[in-house]
C-alpha cells in the first residue's frame, strides 16, 4: 500500500481501501479527466486538490484541467451563481457572450484531452457549455452541480439547462437540488480530506501561537464562522447573533474569516459591510486570509468552542464538516446540504434567523457538557459519511455505472 | 442457493456500492406521497426501506425507513408513522406486495383524517432509487468454520450484500450466510436459527458486522 493509501487506512480502516482498490481495478483502462474554473479557493478547488492524487495513487489515469476566463467572464458567472441560488438577477447579454466565448476557447485549447476522454466530470457553470463544442466526443460526460439549486432564478436556470441537457449524467449534493433533466441524476454529497493542512491534528502550542497572533485570546469563549465573504453566508447575521449572545456571555468573542477566491469578484463590497455592521467591537475578529491558509484555519476551528455557518443558501458547507470533525458542534442554517450534515439537536442546530443562532450558540456555551458530547457525536458522524474516501468511492460507482449500462444492479466478475 | 455462489459447498464473498438516484418525485402531503408510492419504480421502495443504511445516516435511527421518518417529523402523524414504522418488509414476498401494503395503510389513515397535513415546500419528501454495483472480492469460504475469520474482515457494504440486499434476492427472504449454511444438511440449523435473531433495522453496518461475528465465533467456540 502506497505512504498516502497507508494514511487514509489508518483513519478510516483498510476494509474501506480495500474497497476503493477494487473498484478501480474495474476501471484501469480508462481515461478520466476532471474540469473546474479555479486550482486555488472554493470547495471545488480543494476537493479536487485531494481526489485527483488519490485517484492517481489507486493506479486510474486520471487528470485535472482548469479554464481560463476574463474578469467579464467571472462576472457572469458569479451571477450565474447567485442566480442559481435564488437571486433575482437578470443577466446581461454581452456577459453571456462573454461566457460561450471564454468556453469556445477553451474548448480548443483542451480539445485532444477532453474529446478523447472516457469520463469528463464538468464541475459547476463555469465550464457548463464546454460540452457544445464537443459534437464527437468519445467518452461519457458528467455535469457535478456543487451549489443550491432547489430554488433557482428560472431565467438562468433555463440558459443553465440548455448546456447541460445533453450531459450523460448529472450530480447534485442532495435531492432537492435535482432538477427535471433528460439525463440521470446521481447523489452524492462532498467530503473532506482528514490527511489535508485544514484538517490534520495539530500540537496545543501550534493553535496557542496561530491563534494568539491575531489577537484572540484562547481563554475566553469563542464562535466563528469560516467562509467566503459572499452574501448567502450571512456573515451581518452571524455578527447580529454574536450581540445577542454576548449580552449573556460578555467574554464572548467572535471570528469570521474569509477566504477569498480567485473567480468571486463580489467580495469586497461584502467585506465593506460586514466591516461596517462590526463596526469598533474589538471583540469581532474579521480575518482575510489568503487562500492556502489552511493550517491557520485548522487552528482556528480547533480553538473555537462552536461553529456557525449560518448560510441562508449552502450547495454543501465544507466548514460545517470540518468543524465536526474537529469535534466541535455546528449551529447551520436550516437550509441546502446543511441539513444532512447537521442532525439537528445530535451534532449541532439548524436555525432560520440570527435570533436562532444566539439561542442555540447561548445553550451550548452554557450547557459544556452536551457540547462536548455533540462534538463527539459530530466527529463520529463525519468519520462514517463525509470523508475523502467515501466520496471517491461514490465517484468511481457512478463511473462504474455510467460505464456499464444504468440497470438497478450491476454484476460484476 | 445465493446468487452469484458456485456450489452450497462454498461461499464467494461479494461487495456492494451503491449509487443514489434522483427520481424527480416529490411529495408535499399524504396523498401526494401514496401518489408517488404507486407510480415510482420499486427500486424507489427498496431505497428507503434497506438502501439507507449505505448512504449518510445517524447511527441511532428512530424508524427503520424513511417513510415513517419523514410522516412523523414533516407531516406531525404520529399514528401513521407507528404504523409504516412497524413495517418489516421481509415479511413480503416481493416489493409489489410491499408497496400495496403501503397504499392499505396510508389510504385507511386518509379515510380517517379531517384535514390533510402539508409540509413546506423545502421539507418535501423526495423519492430516491439506486443502483447496486456489485463486485467479486475474490475471497471464498469453503468450510462454515471459516466464517468466524472472514466477517471482522468483511466490508460494512459486504455485510450490506450478504445480510440485507440478500433478503430480496433469496429463497426465504433471508440471508446469504443461512441460505449458505442450509446446503450443510442441518448440521448448522441452530447457527441458522441464532442469526434469525439479529434485527438487520436498527443497527448501522458496523454494529451488525459485531454481532455476526460474535454469534459465529461464540457457536464455534461452544461447539469445540
Amino acid at each position: 500500500m502506497s505512504t498516502m493509501l497507508k494514511q487514509y487506512s489508518d483513519i478510516v480502516g483498510e476494509e474501506v481501501i480495500n474497497q476503493l482498490h477494487q473498484l478501480a481495478a474495474l476501471l484501469k483502462d480508462i481515461r478520466v479527466v476532471h474540469v473546474n474554473s479555479t486550482k486555488r479557493g472554493g470547495g471545488v478547488a480543494e476537493i479536487l486538490n485531494k481526489l485527483i492524487p488519490l485517484k492517481k495513487e489507486l493506479g486510474i489515469n486520471v487528470s485535472w484541467e482548469v479554464i481560463e476566463g476574463s474578469r467579464k467572464f467571472f462576472k457572469c458567472t458569479k451571477n450565474f451563481h447567485n442566480a442559481l441560488q435564488g437571486k433575482d438577477i437578470k443577466i446581461q447579454k454581452h456577459l453571456i457572450k462573454e461566457y460561450e466565448k471564454v468556453n469556445q476557447e477553451n474548448a480548443q485549447r483542451l480539445h485532444e484531452t477532453l474529446n478523447d476522454a472516457d469520463i469528463v466530470f464538468i464541475h459547476d457553470p463555469q465550464p457548463a457549455s464546454l460540452l457544445a463544442s464537443f459534437p464527437n466526443r468519445k467518452g461519457r460526460w458528467i455535469w457535478r452541480c456543487h451549489i443550491d439549486v432547489s430554488h433557482p432564478n428560472r431565467s438562468t436556470w433555463k440558459f443553465i439547462k440548455k448546456h447541460i441537457s445533453d450531459y450523460d449524467a448529472s450530480i447534485f449534493s442532495i435531492p432537492a437540488f435535482s432538477q427535471v433533466l433528460p439525463h440521470i441524476q446521481y447523489l452524492i454529497p462532498p467530503s473532506i480530506d482528514p490527511l489535508s493542512e485544514k484538517n490534520i491534528e495539530l500540537d496545543e502550542d501550534e493553535i496557542e501561537k496561530t491563534v494568539s497572533a491575531f489577537g484572540i485570546d484562547t481563554n475566553r469563549p469563542t464562535m466563528l464562522q469560516v467562509s467566503r465573504y459572499d452574501y448567502f453566508k450571512d456573515p451581518v447575521g452571524v455578527i447580529k447573533a454574536y450581540r445577542l449572545t454576548k449580552k449573556f456571555a460578555p467574554d464572548l468573542q467572535l471570528i469570521l474569516a474569509g477566504g477569498e477566491a480567485s473567480d468571486d469578484p463580489e467580495s469586497q463590497k461584502v467585506i465593506d459591510e460586514v466591516r461596517n455592521a462590526a463596526g469598533k467591537d474589538p471583540d469581532i475578529y474579521i480575518l482575510l486570509l489568503p487562500s492556502d491558509a489552511h493550517r491557520t484555519i485548522n487552528a482556528l476551528q480547533r480553538s473555537s468552542d462552536i461553529i456557525l455557518q449560518k448560510s441562508t443558501r449552502e450547495g454543501f458547507g465544507l466548514t460545517v464538516t470540518e468543524g465536526m470533525w474537529k469535534g466541535k458542534p455546528v449551529v447551520g442554517g436550516d437550509t441546502g446540504g446543511i441539513r444532512i450534515q447537521v442532525v439537528n439537536h445530535q451534532t449541532g442546530f439548524l436555525v432560520r434567523t440570527p435570533e436562532g443562532a444566539a439561542l442555540r450558540t447561548r445553550y451550548l456555551l452554557f450547557h459544556r457538557d452536551r457540547l462536548n458530547e455533540m462534538g463527539k457525536k459530530a466527529k463520529s458522524f463525519v468519520t462514517e459519511n463525509f470523508l475523502l474516501t467515501r466520496h471517491l468511492r461514490e465517484y468511481l460507482t457512478v463511473i462504474v455505472s455510467l460505464l456499464r449500462g444504468q440497470k438497478e444492479r450491476i454484476e460484476l466478475q | 442457493m445465493p446468487e452469484g455462489q458456485n456450489s452450497n459447498k462454498t461461499f464467494e464473498i461479494k461487495d456492494c456500492a451503491l449509487a443514489a438516484l434522483a427520481t424527480g418525485k416529490k411529495s408535499q402531503n399524504l396523498k401526494e406521497l401514496n401518489r408517488n408510492i404507486g407510480e415510482v419504480e420499486s427500486g424507489s421502495l427498496y431505497y428507503h426501506f434497506w438502501g439507507g443504511l449505505l448512504q449518510p445516516r445517524f447511527d441511532d435511527p428512530e424508524y427503520n425507513n424513511d417513510f415513517a421518518s419523514w410522516i412523523r417529523h414533516t407531516l406531525h402523524d404520529k399514528v401513521l408513522a407507528e404504523q409504516i414504522g412497524i413495517i418489516d418488509p421481509t415479511e413480503y414476498p416481493d416489493l409489489e406486495e410491499l408497496r400495496d401494503r403501503l397504499h392499505e395503510i396510508i389510504e385507511a389513515r386518509l379515510d380517517e383524517l379531517q384535514h390533510l397535513a402539508w409540509c413546506k415546500i423545502d421539507e418535501q419528501f423526495h423519492f430516491i432509487t439506486s443502483q447496486i454495483v456489485v463486485f467479486d472480492t475474490k475471497k471464498t469460504i469453503y468450510k462454515a468454520e471459516d466464517l468466524v475469520d472472514a466477517i471482522p474482515n468483511m466490508t460494512s457494504s459486504s455485510i450490506f450484500y450478504h445480510f440485507i440486499d440478500s433478503r430480496r434476492r433469496t429463497y426465504g427472504n433471508i440471508d446469504d450466510f443461512s441460505t449458505w449454511l442450509y446446503g450443510f444438511e442441518g448440521k448448522y440449523n441452530e447457527l441458522i436459527h441464532l442469526l434469525s435473531n439479529i434485527d438487520p433495522f436498527f443497527s448501522s453496518l458496523t454494529e451488525l458486522r459485531s454481532q455476526l461475528s460474535n454469534i459465529v465465533t461464540n457457536y464455534f467456540m461452544e461447539s469445540r
